[in-house]
C-alpha cells in the first residue's frame, strides 16, 4: 500500500542545488517511487501539484516544500529520519582553499607560460617532438630537440621559425648541451671556463669536452645544434645563431665548431661567419680524412696557451695484449665517436664495414653477422625507433659481446663508454663482467675502451676505468688513442 | 645577436621537459630549475594534421592577434528592440540556437519551441498546426542565431515579435544580440509552449521589452562587460549562475524604470519582481557580451582559437577563427546533472543552447573557480572547482584580467580554446548547462555539466591543416 507525504517547513532555506541533491538522494532509496524537495516557489509548487502531491496554501519561496510517496506506508518514517539526516548534514569540511596543488602543466606552451622558461627540452618519440617543439618556440622559448628520428622538413621548420623569432633550436637528435653549467640530454660535469663549443656532434663534443675538462680547461657553454645542422638543406642555422650567440658571451674566449665536416657551401658560410667574430674560433671536424678529435683539443690548447697533457689519460690492464692478425669490431654507442675510429683505422686496415659507412657498398646491416673489420653505431636513428639508446641500456652491447668473442676471426673489440648525465649510472658494473667473461674464454682477445667522462660525472671516471681495467680492458679517455691502439694489435 | 638567445646564456636555464624522464631526472640531479610536462602522445591518425597546424608561421602571431582581440573587446547594452527591427526578421523567419539544422533533425525542445513561436507570431492555431507547417510550409525558414550575429540560450528561438538585448563592442565596432530571459521551469527556451508560456512571452513584448528599453534610454549605455568583470567576484560564473548580475542590472535600471511616468507602480514592481525573481535574467547580456568578445577573434588566417561552440539539441557544433563561419559538428551529448522533482536522466534531451559561448570566452565552466556555491552539480567540492578552471588554462590561449578570480589570486579567467592544445591533451572544454526535457513542450527538467564531443575538434583541425601551407 502507497503512501504519500506531504509537508512544508517554513524558514528551512536550501540552496535549489544542494536541494536536487537531496532529492535525488532521496528518490533513490529503497522503496521510495518518487520524492521532491525544493523551496516552494511557484514553478516547484507546480511540479509538485504535477506529480499529485496536494500542496498545503500559503507555501512561498522561502519555505522547503517536501514531497514523498513510498510504495509501504510502513517505509515512511525512515525515507522521513534520512531527509532530516541529510537536510541538518553539515556540508564536509573544505580542503584546502586553492584546492590543494595546481595541475600539472599538459603542454609545453602552457609550462613555460608557467615556469617563466628560457628553455624547452623535448625528448618525445621523434614523430611528435615537432609539435611539441614548435610549441616551445610559439611560447617564445628555445628549444632542444633531444629526440631523434625527426624528418628532415621539420628540421628546416623549425629553424626557420626560430631564426625570424630570434630563437635557438639545439637538434633534433641534439644529444648533448651545456648551459650556464646546467648540462643537458647526455652531459658530462665540466666546469665552468672559456670554451664555447657548436656542437654539431654530440658525442664528438663530449669528447672533446671530457679531454679539456683533463687538461683543466672549462667550457663556457656548450650549443649543440643536432647532426644535419651542417647539411645543405639546413645550411648551418642553428650553427650560425650559436656562434653569434657565443661571440656575444663574454665568459667565452674561444668557441670551438665540432661535427662532421660541412658541406663546401655550408662550410663556407660558418667561416664567413667566425671571420667577422671577436672571439676566435677553431673548426674541430669528425671524419675521414680530418684530424681527429683529440689532435683539435690539442690545438685548442695550444691557442689558449695552455699545456697538452702527454700522454693523455689511459689505464692499461695487467695483461698485455698480443699483436696478431685479425678482425677489429667496434661496438660504439656515440654515432661521432664510431665515425671518428673508422676514420682512423681505415688508411691503415683498409675497408672496415659499418652500419653508419658513407661508401654504400661498405654498409653492413648490423643484424648480420660480419666478416672482416666492421664498426657499429649502435646508437644510430635506424636502431633507436622505439627503444632506448644504448647510452642508457648497455645490454644489447652486453650480447655483442659475447656475440664478438665467440666468433674466432675477431681479435680487437672496441667500444666507447660515454658518462655524464642522462647516461647509464654505472656502465661498468655491467660491460666489466661482461668483458671479463669473453677475455676468459679467448686469451688471444683484446678488448679496448674509449672511456669519456669527467672527474665530476655523477659515474665517477677513475671508477669506472678502474673496473675496466681490473676486467681485462685497455681504457683511454682519448677515443682517437684508443683507436689507434686497437688498430696496431690487428695490423701488426 | 638576438636578445632572446642572448638572455638564454645569461644564466642558468629554467627548463621545461617534456618527453624521456631520465632526461628531467637529470635535471634534478643537478638541482636545475625544471618543470616537467605530463605528457601524452596524440592520437597517430591525428599527428598528420597536428603536425601542419602546429607547424603553420602564422598561428602563433595569429592566436596572439585572437587573445588580443578578445580581451579588448567591450560589450555596452545600448538598445532593448524587436528582432524585425534589431536583424529584419521577417514572418515565418526563426532563429534557433547552435548550428544549422532542419525541423525533421529538430530535437524535441527545438520543436517545442518552434510550436511555440508560430503561435506566438500567430502562424498557427494550434501546436498540431504549428508542427505540421513547419514540417511543410515553404514561407518557414530557420537560421542559427550565430548566423545573424546573436546569441539565444537552450533551444534559442527567437521570432521578429520577440525583444532583444542589443550591445554594442565599440572597439571593434560590432554588434551582438540575445532575446530576454524568461525565467526558469516550463518556458519557451526549454520547449514548453502552453498557454501560459505564450502568455509570459506576450507580457514581454508588450510591458518587459518596451519598460527595459525606455529605463535603458533614460539611463544610457550599461557597460556589461564591467558587470560581467564584477559578477564573478561575487560568486556568478555567468551561465549556470547568474544571480549578482541579475541584481547588478537591477539596481542600475530600477531607478530609470521608476521614474516611467508612462507607467503604472503596478507594472514597474511586475517588471522589477520578474526581473529580480529570475537568477538567470543576466545571463541573456552575459552571453552577447560573449558573443562579441568571440566575434572579435573572428577570421584570423591560421587562428586555431574556438570563436563559437553551440548546440542546437541535435548536433554541437563549433567554429574556429582560422576557418570562419564553418560548422564542425557532432552528435550533442546528454549532460550529467541534477534533475528537477520526478525528472531523470531518461527525461533529457541532449545538450542544447547558444549559451556556451560563454565558456567559449572563459566562463560558465571554466570559470568555476569563481562560483563555489554550484559546484554541487555533479557532487563535486570546490577543489573540484578550482581544478576544472586550472586544467583549463591547459587548453587555452590567455587569461582575461577584466575577469578575475578571487580564488586563483584573481588570475585571469581562461580565454580562447585553442583547437590544437585540446587535440594534444584530450582535455575537453567543460560547460555548465541547463537540461531540457526531450519531448516537446515539457521545458527545463535539470541543470549540470557537458562536454562537446572530441569529434568537433578532430574535424576543425583537419579543416585548419588543409588551410596551411605543408611544412
Amino acid at each position: 500500500m502507497s503512501a504519500r507525504h506531504v509537508a512544508v517547513r517554513a524558514g528551512a532555506y536550501r540552496d535549489s542545488i544542494r536541494l536536487m541533491q537531496i532529492s535525488r538522494m532521496v528518490s533513490d532509496l529503497p522503496g521510495v517511487s518518487s520524492a521532491l524537495v525544493a523551496m516552494a516557489t511557484e514553478l516547484n509548487v507546480d511540479q509538485a501539484i504535477q506529480m499529485g502531491y496536494a500542496v498545503p496554501p500559503g507555501a512561498g519561496g522561502n519555505d522547503l516544500l517536501i514531497g514523498v510517496t513510498v510504495d509501504e506506508a510502513g517505509a515512511l518514517p525512515a525515507v522521513l529520519e534520512r531527509l532530516d539526516a541529510e537536510l541538518s548534514r553539515a556540508p564536509a569540511p573544505a580542503t584546502t582553499a586553492d584546492g590543494g596543488q595546481d595541475t600539472a602543466p599538459r603542454t609545453v606552451a602552457a609550462a613555460a607560460k608557467r615556469f617563466g622558461a628560457t628553455l624547452a627540452l623535448v625528448s618525445t618519440p621523434g614523430r611528435y617532438a615537432f609539435v611539441e617543439a614548435m610549441d616551445a618556440l610559439d611560447a617564445g622559448v628555445s628549444v632542444l630537440v633531444f629526440s631523434d628520428n625527426v624528418p628532415l622538413a621539420e628540421e628546416v621548420r623549425l629553424k626557420r621559425v626560430a631564426d625570424e623569432r630570434g630563437l635557438l633550436v639545439m637538434g633534433p637528435d641534439c644529444g648533448t648541451a651545456i648551459i650556464a653549467g646546467v648540462g643537458l640530454g647526455f652531459a658530462n660535469v665540466v666546469r665552468p671556463g672559456p670554451v664555447g663549443v657548436v656542437a654539431a656532434s654530440g658525442t664528438g663534443a663530449q669528447q672533446v669536452m671530457s679531454l679539456l675538462s683533463v687538461a683543466g680547461v672549462g667550457i663556457s657553454h656548450c650549443l649543440g645544434v643536432g647532426g644535419r645542422d651542417l647539411s645543405a638543406a639546413v645550411a648551418g642555422a642553428s650553427a650560425l645563431t650559436a656562434l653569434r650567440a657565443l661571440d656575444d658571451d663574454p665568459a667565452t674566449e674561444l668557441v670551438l665548431v665540432v661535427g662532421k665536416a660541412p658541406e663546401p657551401a655550408v662550410a663556407d658560410r660558418v667561416r664567413s661567419e667566425t671571420a667577422t667574430m671577436h672571439t676566435p674560433a677553431l673548426i674541430v671536424p669528425v671524419g675521414p680524412g680530418q684530424p681527429d678529435l683529440t689532435a683539435g683539443v690539442e690545438n685548442a690548447l695550444r691557442a689558449l696557451d695552455r699545456a697538452v697533457p702527454d700522454p693523455w689519460p689511459r689505464w692499461l690492464p695487467e695483461r698485455e695484449f698480443s699483436s696478431a692478425a685479425g678482425a677489429l669490431r667496434g661496438l660504439f654507442s656515440g654515432g661521432s665517436l664510431c665515425l671518428e675510429a673508422l676514420a682512423i683505422a681505415e688508411p691503415t686496415l683498409g675497408q672496415v664495414r659499418s652500419n653508419i659507412a658513407a661508401d654504400p657498398r661498405l654498409r653492413l646491416d648490423p643484424s648480420e653477422p660480419p666478416a672482416g673489420h666492421a664498426m657499429f653505431d649502435l646508437g644510430d636513428d635506424r636502431l633507436t625507433l622505439g627503444r632506448p639508446h644504448p647510452m642508457i641500456d648497455i645490454g644489447p652491447r652486453l650480447a655483442r659481446i659475447a656475440a664478438e668473442a665467440a666468433d674466432p676471426v675477431c681479435r680487437v673489440i672496441l667500444l666507447d663508454v660515454v658518462l655524464g648525465h642522462g647516461a647509464h649510472p654505472d656502465p661498468a658494473a655491467e660491460l666489466a663482467p661482461a668483458i671479463a667473461d669473453a677475455l676468459a674464454v679467448r686469451n688471444d682477445l683484446a678488448v679496448v675502451c674509449s672511456l669519456v667522462g669527467t672527474a665530476d660525472d655523477p659515474q665517477d671516471v677513475d671508477r669506472q676505468a678502474g673496473a675496466l681495467r681490473s676486467a681485462g680492458a685497455a681504457v683511454f679517455a682519448s677515443n682517437a688513442e684508443a683507436t689507434r691502439y686497437a688498430v696496431r694489435l690487428v695490423a701488426a | 645577436m638576438t636578445t632572446q638567445v642572448k638572455r638564454l646564456l645569461a644564466g642558468e636555464p629554467r627548463t621545461v621537459t617534456v618527453g624521456a624522464q631520465l632526461l628531467a631526472d637529470a635535471l634534478a640531479d643537478q638541482a636545475a630549475p625544471h618543470l616537467n610536462v605530463e605528457w601524452r602522445p596524440p592520437a597517430d591518425d591525428l599527428l598528420p594534421a597536428l603536425r601542419r597546424v602546429a607547424g603553420d608561421p602564422r598561428r602563433a602571431s595569429a592566436n596572439a592577434l585572437a587573445a588580443e582581440r578578445m580581451l579588448a573587446a567591450g560589450a555596452q547594452l545600448v538598445d532593448v528592440r524587436r528582432a524585425s527591427d534589431v536583424i529584419g526578421l521577417e514572418r515565418g523567419q526563426f532563429c534557433h540556437a547552435g548550428p544549422p539544422v532542419d525541423w525533421a533533425r529538430a530535437s524535441g525542445p527545438l520543436r517545442g519551441a518552434l510550436i511555440g513561436a508560430m503561435l506566438l507570431e500567430g502562424l498557427a492555431d494550434d501546436p498540431d498546426d504549428a508542427a505540421r507547417r513547419l514540417a511543410t510550409d515553404t514561407g518557414i525558414a530557420l537560421a542559427p542565431c550565430h548566423d545573424r550575429g546573436g546569441v539565444a540560450p537552450m533551444a534559442g528561438v527567437v521570432s521578429p515579435s520577440m525583444w532583444l538585448f542589443v550591445l554594442r563592442d565599440e572597439v571593434h565596432d560590432r554588434t551582438s544580440w540575445c532575446p530576454l530571459n524568461e525565467g526558469l521551469g516550463r518556458v519557451l527556451r526549454y520547449g514548453a509552449y502552453a498557454p501560459d508560456v505564450l502568455e509570459r512571452l506576450r507580457w514581454m513584448g508588450d510591458v518587459l521589452g518596451p519598460a527595459l528599453a525606455a529605463a535603458l534610454a533614460a539611463h544610457g549605455p550599461i557597460d556589461v562587460k564591467g558587470l560581467v568583470g564584477q559578477m564573478v567576484q561575487m560568486g556568478d560564473e555567468g551561465h549556470n549562475r547568474n544571480r549578482a548580475g541579475t541584481l547588478m542590472l537591477l539596481r542600475d535600471l530600477l531607478p530609470d524604470l521608476a521614474e516611467d511616468t508612462a507607467r503604472s507602480g503596478a507594472e514597474v514592481a511586475r517588471v522589477a519582481r520578474f526581473v529580480g525573481g529570475n537568477d538567470h535574467f543576466f545571463l541573456n547580456l552575459v552571453m552577447p557580451a560573449a558573443k562579441l568578445q568571440a566575434a572579435a577573434a573572428g577570421d584570423i588566417p591560421g587562428c586555431t582559437v574556438v570563436t563559437a561552440m553551440a548546440r542546437n539539441g541535435t548536433e554541437f557544433g563549433i567554429q574556429t577563427s582560422g576557418t570562419g563561419r564553418r560548422w564542425f559538428t557532432g552528435p550533442a551529448a546528454v549532460p550529467e546533472g541534477l534533475y528537477i522533482g520526478g525528472y531523470g536522466p531518461d527525461d533529457a534531451n541532449p545538450d542544447i543552447g547558444d549559451s556556451a559561448i560563454t565558456e567559449t570566452v572563459g566562463l560558465g565552466g571554466f570559470a568555476m573557480a569563481g562560483a563555489p556555491a554550484i559546484v554541487r552539480f555533479v557532487g563535486g567540492t570546490v577543489s573540484d572547482a578550482i581544478r576544472t578552471t586550472r586544467e583549463m588554462y591547459e587548453i587555452t590561449v590567455a587569461e582575461n584580467p577584466a575577469y578575475a578570480l578571487p580564488a586563483l589570486d584573481f588570475r585571469g579567467v581562461p580565454t580562447g580554446i585553442d583547437v590544437t592544445a585540446v587535440i594534444r591533451t584530450g582535455i575537453l572544454p567543460q560547460i555548465n548547462t541547463g537540461i531540457a526535457g526531450r519531448v516537446p513542450g515539457t521545458g527545463q527538467v535539470g541543470a549540470g555539466l557537458v562536454q562537446p564531443p572530441m569529434f568537433c575538434f578532430v574535424g576543425a583541425l583537419d579543416a585548419l591543416a588543409e588551410a596551411a601551407p605543408a611544412v
